[in-house]
């Protein structure tokens, strides 16, 4: 399935879910959301991503 | 504890200075100036990580004991600002978040009406906020009955270096306000920020003016000692100005020569 992650097309097995995407991600320090909505770490392995879905990971970086 | 507490939402900062970390251009920079102000916190950014992201920044700042503020710099519109609020809320399990929504690139300024909508919202959903506005006694006002915890105020446009534009507009948010007044924004050098601090801010946030200085930890030393200087001053009373000279020495017993 076709998925856009941070804006960039990324194609993934079918019933792949948040925690596997996110899998190589630092343990701390690191959110997540799909289609604009948070998703709690907590969630991340229940969560079933779908065709076309847009995943957004942020982190904190230097800003004032 | 200290006999002039800097308290923020029921927690209190040993300095009264908040430091920024946007502009230094290495990690090892924003290490050394954390140290030479002595800041109790300081404001990160939330952006898509990438392959080249490291954590070490929350790893300096944890090693520095510095409260992390994440902030919505570059949000344009309310719904942003609350998702990316969220989502530092989550990843950096805080609820404290400096809210900035601004208007356009040119100019940074806060755009008024969605700030006021984001700052409702996320008040209801039990964040704590610090909102960076305009240097506007209403909107201020206005901020504070949404029940932000704190008003910071610009002096002048973010990055520009051009200090307090309009002392009297932040002299009116403090006659007023029953939050802290953190002037946000503008500082370009330290007398700056001591002038903030005269002016009864109770405390200053700045990034670029020690960040961009040609020499970084030495900037942020003498923000800090300006800080303190300004807040002594503040609780000094400083003398009203006066159109005319008045003499220090007597005006009595001058001999006739």
């Amino acid at each position: 399935m076709k998925l856009t992650v941070n804006g960039a097309p990324r194609e993934l097995d079918d019933a792949t879910t948040l925690a596997r995407l996110l899998d190589d991600q630092p343990a701390r320090g690191v959110a997540a959301a799909v289609d604009g909505e948070v998703v709690p770490r907590a969630e991340w392995a229940g969560f079933r991503l779908a065709e076309g879905q847009a995943v957004e990971v942020l982190t904190a970086v230097q800003g004032g | 504890m200290s006999d002039d507490p800097f308290v923020i939402a029921g927690v209190e900062f040993p300095s009264r200075l908040i430091l920024g970390t946007g502009g230094a251009p290495s990690m090892r920079v924003v290490d050394e100036v954390i140290a030479a102000s002595g800041t109790a916190m300081c404001t990160v950014a939330m952006r898509r990580i990438s392959p080249g992201t490291s954590g070490s920044l929350i790893d300096v700042l944890e090693r520095r004991g510095v409260r992390i503020l994440p902030n919505t710099a570059g949000c344009r519109t309310a719904q942003e600002a609350v998702r990316t609020a969220e989502l530092a809320r989550e990843a950096l399990s805080t609820d404290w978040v400096k809210l900035e929504v601004v208007a356009d690139e040119r100019t940074l300024l806060p755009d008024a009406v969605e700030l006021l909508d984001a700052a409702e919202t996320l008040v209801a959903q039990g964040f704590t906020v610090l909102p960076y506005t305009n240097d506007d006694p209403v909107l201020a006002r206005r901020l504070q009955q949404a029940g932000c915890v704190a008003v910071m105020p610009l002096g002048s446009p973010i990055g520009s270096g051009l200090g307090i534009l309009n002392p009297h507009n932040i002299e009116l948010i403090v006659a007023e306000a029953r939050v802290p007044v953190i002037l946000d924004a503008g500082i370009g050098t330290a007398s700056d920020a001591a002038l903030a601090m005269e002016l009864g801010c109770a405390a200053v946030l700045l990034a670029s003016s020690v960040t961009r200085a040609q020499h970084p930890a030495a900037m942020a030393t003498a923000v800090a000692a300006a800080v303190t200087a300004g807040r002594l001053a503040r609780l000094a009373g400083r003398i009203p100005k006066r159109h005319h000279a008045q003499a220090s020495s007597p005006t009595e017993g001058m001999a006739v020569l």
